[in-house]
Order: structure tokens, then sequence, then C-alpha cells
């Protein structure tokens, strides 16, 4: 299986003023691991698939922000 | 003004339901042309989309017009609530 | 033609009036990489483009007129019987004395919607990379308001439509796949 959330850890000055993030996060999307979809993939019930916005599983990909009670795993 | 009804909105949802799968289906079909199984289920839920259309139109009016519906008396096409005023 | 449809792909929600989040949405809408963008472009790509992927480019062009839709119903409910003051507050004061509550297409910043948003280069390659790349910018798009929203119902209907960005990358990366007529070649041989 693949990751989709990859981490670095840009240079940090002691003259940068804002208060630094050390460590970035970026999204590395199922679709870059996935170069032609294969038959017969396992799908979710309809009434989930609505919901998550795709028919098959490999592709689910939520994304929370900062403020919502699943914890962040956006910035 | 009335308000809709709690099943309404579970009809809609059931509608909305199959149709994304549809919608999922379609894009997959496009680049999968000659996959047999997904076939298979997309005229399945065709039919089974033809079922829930007629039966939330009949309720609550219809879902498209320019005659792929049929219309009630008085012309009922343009009665709110509008998609985004639900 | 088309045909109109009276129910949203999504059953979208908002959970308070909150004109702030209606400013950062109008992205969305009015945005270089927003949903007319992104609809404008596949319909238009469609009449220079191999005839094995016009089929795709016709079905997500339609898909993104449904998330048009959901994005005006977002910023329509996150706006509608807001008064000047609380527009004035999110700062949409500017946006108020020009249009009142109307929805117009330009982006977050005030920037109105340009023709030179959707590049159309006749290449089918290139033409499918700039829709791979729309796709990816449209996701990122979602992952910055999702940031800066604390909308839970809100961000229910972003999460669907961003996650809606990532299968149609992958529908676009499949075409490309598809114009290389490398796949039958296997099968064949
Ligand atoms: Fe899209």
């Amino acid at each position: 299986m693949f990751t989709t959330r990859k981490q670095y850890e840009p240079y940090v000055s002691p003259f940068d003023p804002c208060v630094p993030i050390r460590v970035k996060t970026y999204v590395t999307p199922p679709n870059l691991y996935i170069p032609f979809q294969p038959t017969n993939l396992p799908q979710f019930p309809l009434h989930e698939a609505l919901r998550k916005g795709t028919l098959w599983k490999v592709f689910y990909d939520p994304y929370y922000g900062p403020y919502e009670a699943k914890k962040g795993d956006g910035a | 003004m009335k308000q809709l009804p709690k099943e309404y909105y579970e009809l809609l949802e059931q509608l909305q339901m199959v149709d994304f799968a549809l919608v999922d289906l379609t894009l997959y079909l496009d680049t999968h042309p000659n996959d047999y199984q997904a076939i298979q289920q997309f005229n399945q839920l065709a039919q089974q989309r033809k079922q829930l259309k007629k039966q939330y139109e009949t309720t609550y009016g219809p879902l498209q017009q320019y005659g792929n519906s049929y219309s009630n008396y008085p012309w009922n096409w343009d009665d709110t609530p509008w998609p985004w005023q639900v | 033609m088309w045909i109109y449809e009276k129910k949203l792909q999504y059953p979208v929600r908002v959970s308070t009036c909150n004109p702030k989040l209606a400013k950062y949405l109008i992205e969305q809408y009015g945005g270089a990489d927003g949903e007319l963008a992104a609809a404008l472009r596949y319909l238009n790509q469609r009449y220079t483009i191999p005839d094995k992927v016009v089929g795709l480019l016709t079905d997500i062009g339609t898909e993104e007129f449904a998330h048009l839709e959901m994005i005006a119903t977002m910023v329509y409910k996150l706006t509608k019987d807001a008064t000047p003051d609380q527009l004035k507050e999110a700062g949409l004061d500017t946006h108020y004395v020009n249009h009142d509550n109307a929805l117009f297409y330009h982006n977050a910043g005030g920037v109105p919607f340009t023709a030179a948003y959707i590049q159309a280069k006749g290449d089918p390659i290139a033409d499918l990379y700039e829709d791979i790349a729309a796709e990816e910018k449209a996701r990122a798009t979602y992952q910055w308001i999702i940031n800066m929203s604390d909308d839970p119902d809100l961000n229910d209907g972003l999460r669907f439509l961003r996650e809606r960005e990532i299968i149609h990358a992958q529908r676009f990366r499949e075409a490309v796949e598809l114009l290389k007529e490398e796949r039958d070649r296997k099968k064949v041989f």
C-alpha cells in the first residue's frame, strides 16, 4: 500500500521573524499510485460511497482541517 | 409556506446515492469500456434509478423538464423549492 | 444539449450564517482553478481530442457544473439574509455595494473570471496534462478552504468535492494511458 501524507523539514534561519514551522506536510493523493485502475476493486456500499465521494475504497483519502474534531491532518 | 417532510430528504438522499454510483461508474466505464461486470452493475443501478425517479416525482414533482418528466396540472416544474433552497 | 436535473449531486448543508466562509468559497466559483473554469475547460477540449476520450471530457465537464451548483448553494446558504453589517464584517462590503447579495463570477480576491484561466493547446497530451494539473490545483484549493473553515457541515460538502477531484485526476491519467495505446498492444501480442 501507499501513504498519502508526506513531510519535510524546511530550513530555519535565526532571522525568520514568524514562529518557525519545523515540519511541513503535503498530500500525495491515491491517484498518484494507481496508473490504471484494475477491474473488480472493492467498493463502498452505496450510501457510504455518496458520503465519501468515491465508489472505490482505494481512492478514499479524506482531508480534515485544524478546526475539526477528527484531528487535522492538513498542515 | 409549506415545509418539506423528513421523508423528502430521505428519498432525495436515496436518489442521490444511486445517482452518485452511476456517475462514478460512468467515468470509470469511459476509460474501461470492456469491464463486463461494471456494465452489469451500471445497468442494474440504472433500472433502480428509474423506479426511484418515478417514486420521487409522484410526490415531489418533476426532476427534469423539456419532456423528460410528466407534468401535473397546473404546470409544476417551477414550483419551489429549488435545489439550493431545501 | 444539456438537461437540468432539479436536485443537487450531494446533500449540501452549512451550520451557521457565515459570509466570511462564502468569501473564501467564491474562489471555487469564479477562480482560476474553480468549478466554472473546470467545466468550460473540459467541454471546450472535446472538439479537438481523439474520439476515445471525448466521452470522459463530456462527463467530467458535466459533473463540474453539478459542483458549481453545490458551491453556489453553499454561498447562498452562508449569506442568505445576512445584513449589510454582517457582510461588512466579513469583508464583503465592497462586494455588497456592487452586487448586493448576488453571486458573481470572481475569485476570493475579487478578480473577475476570465477566459484566460482556460488553456486550449489542441495537443491531446498537453491538454490532458493541463486537466490533471487543474484537478490537483482544485484539490489543493479545497484543502486550503477546509483549513480556514470551522463549519463541520460545510467541510463535509467540501470533502466530497475534494474527493471528486482525486477521481477526476485518476480518470484523466487513464485517458493519457489510453492515448499512448500501449495497453491494447500488450493484450494483442
Ligand atoms: Fe474536477
